[in-house]
């Protein structure tokens, strides 16, 4: 069947509108964050409002650079985002290298387990967490952020690196094992410097969702120095509300680490996003 | 572990053995430990709390049966928030999956030249990198009454009322399902990208023979094929929407006047507001529960597959 030349440009029309209907849709938000980080904020609401700022400002930015204790929102997430994602790899190492090797009783319920509890609600932790934070008091402090995030990155890495642990030839280990090397031996100096590219993309994705966390970092800190950016644009909001090329500046801030993670590590990103869907 | 093997690579075959036996446990064993104390002994904990009265707050709590569960099923509040969640679950869903489903179809074109493609791509799954806190204030910024979305919708001819989006008791909701159908679908459209470009093209050119057209394609070949994808992403994203929380306190707190409480909010403000540990954790362990029956599907679901 080959289709008419008016239809095939009919086709091809749509298509673009779509393309550039749906662009508008998924792009406009960020750019108008973006744009409004850099107007005055009495230009923000002028009235008809500006694409481009008439006057290009960065003045919310310094703002925010020079609060020290803004600053430390950044701080403050950068550190538990990256303990939380060294921590979480480690033990998700061991665990997939033991999934995707060994034959073990229980391995088929532990690997139901661990797809599971990517279902569990935060909001139902969250009470026995606070309760047991206080208890071992760790309460505001990032141990307590450390520790309690592990519960939701854990599965997410375990699965990852499974998957990229199965497409790697078990010959490869065999090999080594015949050679009397032992399984610790395998896994850290055969398997892990062959897994790079899969240990990045476990680790962005990792570091993406901790440093995204909200509600146990809302509800287990306190004090104004441990809040992490997510509460850090809450606080803000409170205190500044009419503020708004601040917080435009500390989302757009708050957003950088993910953007640039994200735009030279696309592929990483899309192999997180389709971990927990697809077949483990 | 691997210094000592490479001083000492000579093991005897029992030895060996006995250790490899011991091998995947001890491996697992972190995770197990960790899974132990950050998911069994909080749903444990959970489980109990919901069964006693004034927990975390007094040191003496005492038993009191299912008084909480009695005392949460009379709460008009809770029933608001469930019709909420569900409210704001479906149509996200259902949205999330048709919007990206369209973008997916566009993106796997045949018309449209790769490049463009992969850039766009890029922009497409833009609203997925964002933190929700995020997301919530620059909506909160777009949908100010004197904002951006209001200005195009006068200078449209549309309404010319101003309305405030997320602060009327008949709008926030909506206004809400909205903002979360922008954030979500992005994950429906990278699955369903990878979905289309994994279904055989000798299916459609078998079609074509036929004389099928393009809908009959769609709807016998493309839907088809793609179901046990859209199956799963549905279910995980339902779970994932029925525990709404960060998008609605950053935005509405769930006002006015409980418009927009969803189970999220509604627990924490029992638990973190009025420092109800039991009711809250009563309610806790009901959303827990409709999570898991859900995961019970999907896990289900995900077994089929294999």
């Amino acid at each position: 069947m080959v289709a008419s030349p008016v239809r095939r440009i009919t086709v091809r029309v749509l298509t673009y509108l779509g393309l550039a209907i749906g662009l508008v849709y998924a792009a406009f938000p960020v750019l108008w964050m973006f744009l409004s980080s850099i107007k005055s904020n009495t230009e923000i609401f002028s009235l008809p409002p500006t694409v481009l700022p008439r006057e290009f400002t960065l003045a919310a930015y310094d703002a925010i650079f020079a609060d020290p204790e803004k600053v430390r929102f950044f701080i403050n997430s950068y550190l538990v985002a990256s303990a939380v994602t060294v921590v979480t790899l480690l033990v998700a190492i061991l665990s997939a290298y033991s999934f995707s090797r060994y034959r073990f009783r229980f391995k088929k319920t532990l690997n139901l387990f661990i797809i599971a509890t990517q279902t569990v609600p935060p909001i139902t932790l969250l009470i026995p967490f606070f309760g047991l934070v206080v208890a071992l008091h760790l309460y505001n402090t990032y141990f307590a952020l450390i520790l309690t995030y592990m519960v939701f990155t854990l599965p997410y890495a375990i699965l990852m690196m499974t998957g990229y642990f199965n497409t790697l030839p078990r010959e490869l280990d065999e090999a080594v094992k015949v050679d009397g090397g032992t399984s610790g031996y395998v896994l850290w100096k055969v398997l892990v410097p062959i897994s790079v590219p899969g240990i990045v993309a476990t680790g962005v994705y990792t570091f993406l969702l901790a440093w995204n966390e909200f509600l146990f970092a809302l509800t287990l800190t306190k004090t104004t120095d441990m809040r992490t950016v997510p509460i850090g644009i809450q606080l803000l909001m409170g205190q500044h509300a009419y503020e708004w090329n601040q917080m435009m500046a500390m989302s757009m801030l708050g957003s950088l680490p993910i953007l640039i993670l994200y735009l030279i590590a696309q592929r990483y990103f899309l192999a997180g996003m389709t971990a927990g869907s697809v077949k483990s | 572990m691997s210094a000592r093997s490479q001083t000492k690579p000579v093991h005897t075959m029992t030895t060996l053995k006995v250790r490899e036996g011991f091998a995947p446990y001890l491996y697992q064993a972190p995770t197990a430990v960790l899974m132990a104390v950050l998911l069994l002994f909080p749903i444990i904990t959970v489980v109990r709390y919901s069964l006693f009265d004034n927990v975390i707050t007094n040191k003496h709590p005492v038993f009191v049966g299912l008084a909480n569960y009695f005392n949460i099923l009379t709460n008009e509040v809770f029933w608001t928030s469930l019709f909420n969640t569900l409210f704001f679950t479906v149509f996200s869903v259902v949205f999330h999956l048709i919007i990206g489903l369209g973008f997916a179809l566009l993106l796997n074109s045949k018309v449209v030249n790769s490049i463009v493609k992969g850039l766009l791509r890029v922009f497409y799954i833009m609203p997925w990198v964002f933190t929700v806190t995020i997301i919530a204030i620059i909506w909160r910024l777009l949908l100010d009454p004197s904002g951006v979305v209001n200005y195009v919708l006068e200078a449209l001819n549309v309404t010319n009322t101003r309305p405030e989006w997320l602060s009327s008791t008949e709008l926030a909701l909506f206004a809400l399902t909205f903002v979360n159908i922008w954030a979500g679908y992005p994950f429906y459209m990278v699955s369903l990208l990878a979905g289309l470009q994994g279904i055989p093209t000798e299916l459609y050119e078998a079609a074509e023979i036929d004389g099928a057209n393009e809908a009959q394609k769609f709807w016998s070949i493309t839907i088809p094929q793609l179901s046990p994808i859209i199956l799963s992403i549905a279910m995980l994203d339902f779970i994932w929407t029925m525990q709404v929380f960060p998008l609605v306190w950053m935005t509405t707190g769930g006002g006015p006047i409980h418009a927009t409480e969803v189970l999220g909010t509604f627990t924490y403000k029992q638990a973190f507001a009025s420092y109800q540990f039991s009711v809250a954790s009563a309610c806790a362990v009901i959303i827990l529960v409709i999570s898991l029956c859900m995961a019970f599907f999907y896990v289900k679901h995900q077994k089929v597959r294999d």
